[in-house]
C-alpha cells in the first residue's frame, strides 16, 4: 500500500501545494487502493476515468498557482448525493440506473473546490439503517475486525460505506448525511472522526430526501483538523433549498485551536443508558477528564427527555420520508414493474423495489399520518420533539458543550440484530436527541474496547456554534491519541 | 392501539406497496412491535406543548418571482422508463 492513502487530508493538501507530490500520483494511490479493497463493498460505483481527469485539471490549476481549498484531494461521495452522469442509487433497487442530470449543491462546491471524484460510497437504502445492511448493493465490511479475528463487522450506518472508505484509506475524506445519527455512528464503528453540523448549515439541494426536517450532510476524515477543512467546503447558503441557512460560514479552519480553557462541558445523566457497557461509561469519564485537565470545567446537566427521543424519531422520520418517497412511483426514473393498470404498477414498483427496511418505515409512517392517527402519533412526536430541543436550550444556558458516548457499542458482527429493528434503532439512542434539535455534533475516536475496536465520543454544541465542537473535538483527539490502525491496515504497514 | 393485519394491508395500499402474504405476516409483528415501544410517548406531558414544525428559529428568504430554470426536457426524460414523442409514457389511466 503506498504511503499516499495514508497522509491526512491536511498533510497531503500541504504537500500538493509545495508540489511535493501531484494530484494524479495521489488519485492513482487511491485508485490502486480502491481496487485492492473491493471487499469491503465501500463503494457502488468507482469512477477511475473522472478521477484522473479531474486530477489532471487540478494539477494544471496547482501548476497556475490556482489552488482551491481541496485542490486535487481524491474523495468519496455518499451515494446520496446527485452527481451529473454519474449513476446515483442511494442503495435502492428503485433507482435502477438512475442518472442524475444534474449535481448536488454540496458536491458542487467541493468540485469547484477542487476536489476529486473516486466514485459513490455504499449506504443502507435511502440511508435508513444504522448498520450498512440494508443496501440493494448488498453489506459493507468494517475495515476493523477484533485483533486475530476473520468474523466481517458491519461499519455502523448509514453512511457505512464512507465511514469504511475513510478508515481503510481508500478516500482521504468522505462526504455522509446524517438524520439520526448517520455519519457519527459509523465514525464511531470505523475509528474516525464525523459531524454533523447545524441544521441549515449545508445545503441539502440534490441530495436524496429521507426526512427533510433532519436529514444534513457533513464530513467523515480521519482528524479534526482534516473535518474542519472539508466542513468548510461543503457549508454555505444555497437559495435552492429553502431551509438552508443565510448566514456567513466562519473560518473554521483557521479558528480551529483546540484551546478549551474555561469552557464548561455538561455530562447529562440522563445518557447513563440502562445496559451500557461499562467499558463505554468509562470511556466517557475519561474523556470528561481530558477536558477537564485541558482546563475545562465540567458540570453535571440534565436532559430530562432524553429516552423519549427515539421513539418520537421512530414517527417523525418515518412520516417525513413516507411523504418524500411517493415520488418513486415507476413513471419517471428507476424501475417500472408492469402491473395490469396504474394503481397495479405503483404497487408492484414499489413493492419490488423497496427493501424491508424502507417499506417498514414507508408503512409507520403513513400509518402515523392517516385520518384518525395524526393527532396520537405524528403530533404527539412533534411535541416531545419541542420538549428535547427545550431541554437543550435550558442546558446550554449552563454548559459551552456537551460530552456524551457516540453509540452504546462498538461495531457488531455482520447479521447481529438484523432480525430486531428496535435493537437496529437503539444505535443511535445516543445521536437522535441532537438530530431532534437540529444541533451540531462530532464524533471523535477516543479508545478501543475490550474486543480491541474503536469506540467514539460526541461532542454537541450550540446551534451555529460548529466552532466550539471542533476545538472540544480537536481536545479529546490530543488527548485520546488515538493512532489505532484497522489491523489489517497496521499488518500491511 | 392494536396493529393487525387488516390494517396493515389498508397502508400498504395507501402507501401503494403490493406485500405477498408472508412479507404481511412478518411485517405485522415488526409494526406491531415497534408501535407499542413508539406508545411510551405518551407518559410526557404534552400539554400547552405547540408542535415543533420548524427545526430552526431563521426567517424564510424571498426572492423575486422569476423563471429562473427550465427548457430541460430532455433532462428530464432521459431517466424514463418510457417515453414517446417528448412525453413520459404511463399506464392507461382513463378508460
Amino acid at each position: 500500500m503506498s504511503d499516499l492513502v495514508r497522509l491526512t487530508l491536511t498533510e497531503a493538501r500541504a504537500a500538493l501545494a509545495r508540489r511535493a507530490i501531484s494530484a494524479r500520483e495521489l488519485a492513482e494511490a487511491h485508485l490502486a487502493a480502491m481496487e485492492s479493497a473491493r471487499d469491503l463493498n465501500a463503494y457502488i460505483t468507482e469512477t477511475p476515468e473522472r478521477a484522473l481527469a479531474m486530477a489532471a485539471a487540478a494539477d494544471a490549476r496547482l501548476r497556475r498557482g490556482e489552488a482551491g481549498l481541496l485542490e486535487g484531494i481524491p474523495l468519496a461521495i455518499k451515494d446520496l448525493f446527485c452527481t451529473e452522469g454519474i449513476l446515483t442509487t442511494a442503495g435502492s433497487r428503485i433507482l435502477d440506473g438512475f442518472v442524475p442530470p444534474y449535481e448536488s449543491t454540496v458536491t458542487r462546491k467541493l468540485w469547484e473546490a477542487g476536489a476529486v471524484c473516486l466514485g459513490k460510497a455504499n449506504l443502507d437504502e435511502f440511508a435508513m439503517g444504522s448498520a450498512n445492511v440494508t443496501s440493494w448493493y448488498g453489506p459493507v465490511r468494517n475495515p476493523w475486525t477484533r485483533p486475530a479475528e476473520e468474523t466481517p463487522l458491519v461499519p455502523g450506518g448509514s453512511s457505512g460505506g464512507s465511514a469504511a472508505a475513510v478508515a481503510a484509506r481508500i478516500a482521504l475524506g468522505a462526504t455522509g448525511t446524517d438524520t439520526g445519527g448517520s455519519i457519527r455512528q459509523p465514525a464511531s464503528f470505523c475509528g474516525i472522526v464525523g459531524m454533523k453540523p447545524t441544521y441549515g448549515r449545508c445545503s441539502r439541494f440534490g441530495i436524496v430526501a429521507f426526512a427533510s426536517s433532519l436529514d444534513q450532510a457533513g464530513p467523515l476524515t480521519r482528524t479534526v483538523a482534516d473535518c474542519a477543512l472539508l466542513l468548510q467546503a461543503m457549508a454555505g447558503y444555497d437559495p435552492r433549498d429553502s431551509t438552508s441557512a443565510d448566514l456567513e460560514v466562519p473560518d473554521w479552519i483557521g479558528g480551529l485551536s483546540g484551546r478549551i480553557r474555561g469552557l464548561r462541558i455538561g455530562i447529562p445523566a440522563e445518557y447513563r443508558v440502562e445496559g451500557m457497557p461499562v467499558e463505554i461509561e468509562r470511556l466517557w469519564e475519561r474523556g470528561a477528564e481530558w477536558l477537564r485537565a485541558a482546563g475545562a470545567e465540567i458540570r453535571e446537566i440534565s436532559l430530562p427527555h432524553t429516552r423519549y427521543a427515539l421513539p418520537a424519531y421512530y414517527i417523525i422520520a418515518p412520516a417525513e420520508a413516507s411523504s418524500n418517497l411517493a415520488r418513486y412511483d415507476g413513471m419517471r426514473y428507476g424501475l417500472r414493474i408492469e402491473g395490469d393498470d396504474l394503481t397495479e404498477t405503483y404497487m408492484k414498483t414499489r413493492g419490488e423495489g423497496f427493501g424491508t427496511e424502507v417499506k417498514r418505515r414507508v408503512l409507520i409512517g403513513t400509518y402515523a399520518l392517516s385520518a384518525g392517527y395524526y393527532d396520537a402519533y405524528y403530533l404527539k412526536a412533534q411535541k416531545v420533539r419541542r420538549r428535547i430541543a427545550e431541554d437543550f436550550a435550558e442546558a446550554f444556558r449552563e454548559v459551552d458543550a456537551i460530552l456524551t458516548p457516540t453509540a452504546p457499542s462498538a461495531a457488531f458482527r455482520l447479521g447481529e440484530k438484523s432480525d430486531d429493528p428496535v435493537a437496529m434503532y437503539l444505535n443511535d439512542v445516543f445521536t437522535v436527541p441532537a438530530s431532534l434539535a437540529g444541533l451540531p455534533g462530532i464524533s471523535v475516536p477516543a479508545g478501543l474496547s475490550t474486543e480491541g475496536l474503536p469506540l467514539g465520543l460526541q461532542v454537541i454544541g450550540r446551534a451555529w456554534d460548529e466552532a466550539t465542537v471542533l476545538d472540544v473535538g480537536r481536545a479529546l483527539e490530543e488527548a485520546a491519541a488515538f493512532t489505532t490502525l484497522p489491523y489489517g491496515l497496521a499488518e500491511a504497514a | 392501539m392494536a396493529l393487525d393485519k387488516t390494517t396493515v394491508a389498508r397502508i400498504a395500499h395507501l402507501a401503494r406497496i403490493e406485500l405477498p402474504e408472508t412479507q404481511l405476516d412478518a411485517l405485522t409483528g415488526e409494526l406491531a412491535r415497534i408501535l407499542e415501544w413508539i406508545d411510551q410517548l405518551s407518559e410526557v406531558d404534552t400539554e400547552d406543548v405547540e408542535p415543533m414544525r420548524k427545526v430552526m428559529e431563521i426567517a424564510a428568504h424571498w426572492r423575486t418571482d422569476e423563471v429562473t430554470d427550465g427548457g430541460r426536457r430532455e433532462d428530464i426524460l432521459k431517466n424514463a422508463p418510457e417515453t414517446h414523442d417528448g412525453y413520459f409514457v404511463v399506464p392507461k389511466v382513463v378508460e
